[in-house]
């Protein structure tokens, strides 16, 4: 293999190499520093006249002379059933001293669209334990689901709670866990493996770490590489494997250093335009497929600049992921955990895994019922804080309590508490039957009958009538 | 002559060939795999290319040779029921030769060649045609599939070969030696002709109440969906998929979510179509081109879509075309723009984003056809606007086109009001238009029921603003019972869940019962009011709560019947408050 020394430009993360032999798009590259160390790239634009490559690991100690060597393939990552319970960097690397992977395969990182005939529809429910998902943005198996929270929240977490809890009942099948870390600090990412070590999930975890000090271009291949193995595991080795990715903002962070750096014409908030169909290569690599057993469950993390969430990074994802778990200061701050907003939170697969056989009948109308009244007593808030609490009827009065009840007993829970979808259901009736019953305007007559704790006491009181009289 | 270059430069799915001359528009074959790619701009030596597929691991010198053609669709029996991506490659067959994932480089037909189909021919030698002209039959599914001259050709019927024919066979053979078969092609860009516009005057009814009875959409008519994400896109034209009074459905997934389609694929066949009993996904085409797929096919889609619609409406069908997302195929248009550097307009998107829009809606339309049938399509189109900024360019553009505007609301579905359309914001043009056919085919009422919902919706509004100030306990009586009403309008009427049973379709007679039903109500309320009964006690009549819930029932008719005739004696019932 040649090694050309013909860069005639170095700008930010990327490399400009004139005079070469025909280089392929998305060529992997090698950059030897007079050092004799190397530095690892990617084709970004190659022509007849010129070939553009990102440097992954920043292009500090590149100079002009510097050699350049095409390895004349695309980037592949090793993959075999031992990868399980190893700790790799953000480029695939072994980090735990261990040997590195004897591959079975070597599998293109940015993989290829699963065909949309072939994807099976995901329906089976995932109890985390958790209410707020459970009960009214319920998570299933093949699902993307991201959190969208900001500095200083406990997303982490709520994410370790749902690894640590997360089953499909009647099932005895684990979940193997692939976690990919995108610039987070030595402390979170070090919260992580202390809780998947006490809880030995470590060892059915592939852990790939990209740290805030480790190079920032990297984090483009991180999810990728997580993501590849997660597909190996789930297509290949018919595992349920639940990846979480943190923190997807300092992953566009990195798409729009190499977009600026390209020159390019960006998009909102200088972001590039394509950032959407970027981040869909990633997020649709979730799910289920026909014939295979296995399945891929997302839960990425995202910080919100600024808390907003309109935001291109919140925004776009939004947009490709089925759902979203919203985290709120202000629950966070009056003490709530976890603090998730729930009207600004949703699941768009809960109906697909929710209902008879599956959680329970009343699930569907419960979870509206509980949206629609605490939406109501949030209105009443802000109509409280005019003209105070008198001014309100007698039935308003009802829905701002419940409102209250609602963040303090339904939202609220310990960070081990783990709850079936049972309680959670007999919790939300409990809420439910401070409202007058008139007002219980989704749900059907015949729920009401068998659930409403004013009318379910009735048998219990009488004696307990047979049933099917 | 069909030249072969080769390539000169490649980034992302932008594609520089040397060494051929091709037109604008044309297909070229792409690298030693022959990747499919449309020649989007000429410069002096240089194509420039669009790639169909992922190009990684493709190198300058690699061939391209010219096809001579544009990109064309086959148009025939077999279409229905298919999933397609963005350039018509039958996503089943790619599974059977491919497996899971979509392979670089598969090819496969867009029509089945071994299916043998039934052909009554309809012209006999001697017979004059041209193009548009019905010459054959078959049964497509349960729907007449109408085979036609192709738009362009004519003569003089020499021979005619009925029976069981695949696409590919002649069934027509004119004077002149030209061959007619099932299939032909057609170039996706170009628009099929017609002879004429007709005015869109029927209603293309949904079971959607708000959209029936609030915003109507016409036959023909054009329509945009805007919403940030999560407000219920997706959902509604899916719903409109299902339940619109339409013959064909073409459902453009256009960069959106591959679980989507799937959901499509595997409801539809369960569901059967109001109108026929038939199974749904036989009267429906499908073209899938998710988010991760190539961006350039996801450009195509959309006409890939408009095309096999034109088609349908050709052979006198009312077709509809949901695409969603537009925005998605605007943000093609302005990934591959950036590729080629052009001066951006607006926040990125290329200048012609405009016209391309407006061709696209131009397509949609009422009728007149070259064979004399009458023919439609109605088009409806999601707009995802970055933030949910209803001022972002997609959005604006395409309010400068579109009949209707269903607004999407975030702050509705925060609150789990489905559908999430604002009623206050929303409109449709066609509502007057569509008038005569409602009061004559729903009720004569019609019309003033429709304003007096509306009114008291706007009502509402204004009250709203004042009970923010004061509280609704210092407000008159009068105007709490406003309130009141408008709530029930809302909560029974507007909302309506996608995903109960009876409650998804609701008929037009249905709709109008209940509002009226409503509006009983609300009437013997202000008698009531007036005569100086407590408020509470009229607003929670027993009556209410099974007027709520009447519409989750399936004997829903015979309870609004009973309903209405109940409303004013309980109301009458009631005492006043001894003062
Ligand atoms: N008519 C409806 N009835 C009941 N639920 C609805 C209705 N419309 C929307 N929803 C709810 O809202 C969720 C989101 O709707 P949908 O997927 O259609 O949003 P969207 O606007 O297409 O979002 P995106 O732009 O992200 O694709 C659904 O999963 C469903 O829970
Ligand atoms: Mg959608």
């Amino acid at each position: 293999m040649k090694d050309y020394r013909t860069i005639t430009k170095i700008a930010g993360p990327l490399i400009f190499v004139e005079k070469t032999d025909p280089v392929m798009f998305s060529e992997m590259v090698n950059i030897l520093l007079p050092d004799g160390s190397i530095k690892r790239g990617q084709v970004l634009d190659t022509s007849r006249d010129h070939v553009v490559v990102q440097i992954f690991e920043g292009t500090a100690g590149i100079g002009i002379n510097s050699g350049v060597r095409f390895l004349g393939e695309t980037l592949r990552m090793p993959v075999s059933r031992d990868i399980i319970g190893r700790i790799l960097n953000g480029s695939g690397d072994p980090l735990d001293g261990g040997p590195p992977i004897i591959p079975d395969k070597k599998l293109d990182i940015n993989g290829s669209a699963i065909n949309p005939y072939a994807r099976e529809s995901p329906k089976e429910f995932i109890q985390t334990g958790i209410s707020t998902i459970d009960g009214t943005n319920t998570l299933v198996r093949g699902q993307k689901l991201p959190i969208f929270s900001g500095s200083g929240l406990p997303h982490n977490e709520m994410a370790l709670q749902i690894a640590r809890q997360a089953k499909v009942r009647g099932t005895g099948e684990d979940f193997a866990v692939v976690f990919a870390a995108m610039g987070i600090t030595h402390e979170e990412a070090e919260h992580f493996m202390d809780d998947f070590e006490r809880t030995g999930a470590l060892k059915r975890a592939v852990v790939f770490l990209n740290l805030a000090d480790d190079p920032a271009i990297e984090r483009l291949i991180t999810p990728r590489m997580a993501l590849t193995t997660a597909e190996y595991l789930a297509f290949e080795l018919d595992m349920h494997v639940l990846v979480i990715m943190t923190d997807i903002t300092n992953y566009c962070e990195a798409l729009r250093q190499i977009g600026a750096a390209r020159e390019e014409v960006p998009g909102r908030r200088g972001y590039p335009g394509y950032m959407y169909t970027d981040l869909a290569t990633l997020y649709e690599r979730a799910g289920k497929v026909k014939g295979k057993k296995g399945s891929i469950t997302q839960i990425p993390i995202l910080s919100m600049p600024g808390d907003d969430i309109t935001h291109p990074i919140p925004d776009l994802t939004a947009y490709i992921t089925e759902g979203q778990i919203v985290m709120s200061r202000e629950l966070h701050m009056g003490g709530i955990y976890p603090p998730v907003n729930v009207s600004a939170s949703l699941s768009r697969l809960m109906n697909a895994g929710i209902g008879p056989k599956m959680t329970r009948e009343d699930h569907k109308v419960v979870s509206d019922q509980l949206y629609a009244a605490y939406a109501r007593g949030k209105d009443l808030r802000g109509i409280v804080a005019i003209v105070g609490k008198e001014s309100l009827s007698e039935k308003d009065s009802k829905f701002l309590d419940f409102a209250d009840l609602f963040e303090k007993r339904f939202i609220q829970q310990d960070t081990n508490e783990n709850r079936t979808i049972e309680d959670t259901l007999e919790l939300s009736w409990e809420l439910l039957n401070s409202i007058p019953e008139d007002e219980l305007s989704r749900i059907d007559a015949k729920f009401i009958q068998k659930y409403h704790h004013d009318h379910r006491e009735k048998p219990a009181t009488a004696g307990k009538a047979p049933a099917g009289k | 002559m069909n030249r072969t270059g080769e390539v000169y430069r490649v980034a992302g799915p932008v594609v520089t060939a040397t060494g051929i001359s091709p037109s604008m528009s044309d297909v070229v074959l792409v690298g030693d795999e022959q990747l499919m790619g449309e020649v989007i701009k000429i410069v002096g030596l240089q194509s420039i290319i669009q790639v169909y597929e992922e190009t990684a691991g493709i190198k300058p010198g690699e061939p391209v040779a010219e096809t001579g053609k544009s990109m064309m669709l086959e148009l025939g029996p077999g279409l229905l029921g298919s999933v397609y991506d963005g350039i018509q490659r039958p996503l089943s067959v790619l599974m059977e030769k491919e497996g899971t994932f979509i392979r670089r480089g598969a090819t496969a037909n867009g029509l089945d060649r071994n299916v043998r189909w039934p052909i009554t021919v309809t012209v006999k030698a001697g017979d004059r045609v041209k193009g548009g002209d019905i010459i054959a039959e078959t049964k497509e599914k349960n729907v007449v599939h109408r085979i036609m001259v192709p738009p362009g050709i004519s003569g003089t019927v020499a021979q005619v070969f009925p029976g069981e024919k695949t696409v590919e066979e002649v069934i027509v053979k004119l004077a002149d030696g030209t061959e007619l078969k099932p299939m032909h092609k057609w170039p996706v860009r170009l628009p099929r002709p017609v002879t004429g516009r007709l005015m869109p005057d029927l209603p293309l009814t949904t079971g959607q109440r708000i959209l029936d009875t609030m915003f109507p959409l016409a036959k023909g008519g054009t329509a945009a969906i805007p919403g940030g994400f999560g407000t219920g896109k997706t959902v509604t034209q899916q719903q409109l998929a299902k339940w619109s009074d339409a013959d064909i459905v073409v459902y453009v997934g256009c960069g959106e979510r591959g679980n989507e389609m799937t959901e499509v694929l595997t409801e539809f066949p369960a569901l059967t179509d109001p109108k026929t009993g038939d199974a749904l996904i036989n009267r429906t085409v499908l073209i899938a081109n998710t988010s991760n797929m190539p961006v350039a096919a996801r450009e195509a889609s959309v006409y890939t879509g408009v095309t096999i619609a034109e088609y349908y409406r050709d052979m006198g069908y009312d077709v509809s075309l949901m695409a969603d997302s537009t925005s998605r195929w605007a943000e093609a248009m302005k990934e591959i723009s950036s590729r080629l550097e052009e001066m951006p307009g607006e926040e990125g998107y290329p200048a012609y984003l405009s016209s391309r829009l407006s061709q696209f809606y131009e397509r949609g339309g009422r009728s007149k056809n070259l064979n004399g049938s009458e023919g439609s399509i109605s088009i409806i189109g999601a707009v995802s606007p970055a933030g949910g900024d209803f001022s972002e360019p997609v959005t604006q553009n395409t309010l400068r086109i579109v009949k209707v505007f269903w607004a999407l609301d975030t702050k509705l579905r925060e609150r789990r009001h489905f559908p999430a359309i604002n009623w206050l914001t929303s409109y449709s043009l066609y509502s007057k238009t569509l008038e005569a056919w409602y009061q004559d085919n729903v009720d004569p009422e019609w019309t003033q029921l429709r304003s007096w919902a509306m009114n008291i919706l706007q009502k509402e509004a204004e009250l709203l603003e004042i009970a923010q100030l004061v509280g609704t306990d210092a407000m008159p009586k009068e105007q709490r019972l406003t309130l009141e009403m408008a709530r029930m309008v809302r909560e029974i009427f507007l909302q309506q869940s996608a995903f109960h049973d009876v409650d998804t379709f609701s008929s037009m007679k249905r709709q109008f019962a209940l509002l009226n039903c409503i509006k009983m109500y609300s009437d013997a309320a202000s008698e009531a009011l007036a005569r100086n009964v407590s408020l509470h006690e009229i607003a929670s009549l027993p009556i209410r709560t099974e007027l709520t819930r009447a519409k989750f029932e399936k004997d829903m008719d015979n309870q609004l019947a009973s309903i209405a005739l109940r409303i004013r004696p309980e109301m009458e019932k009631l005492k006043e408050v001894s003062v």
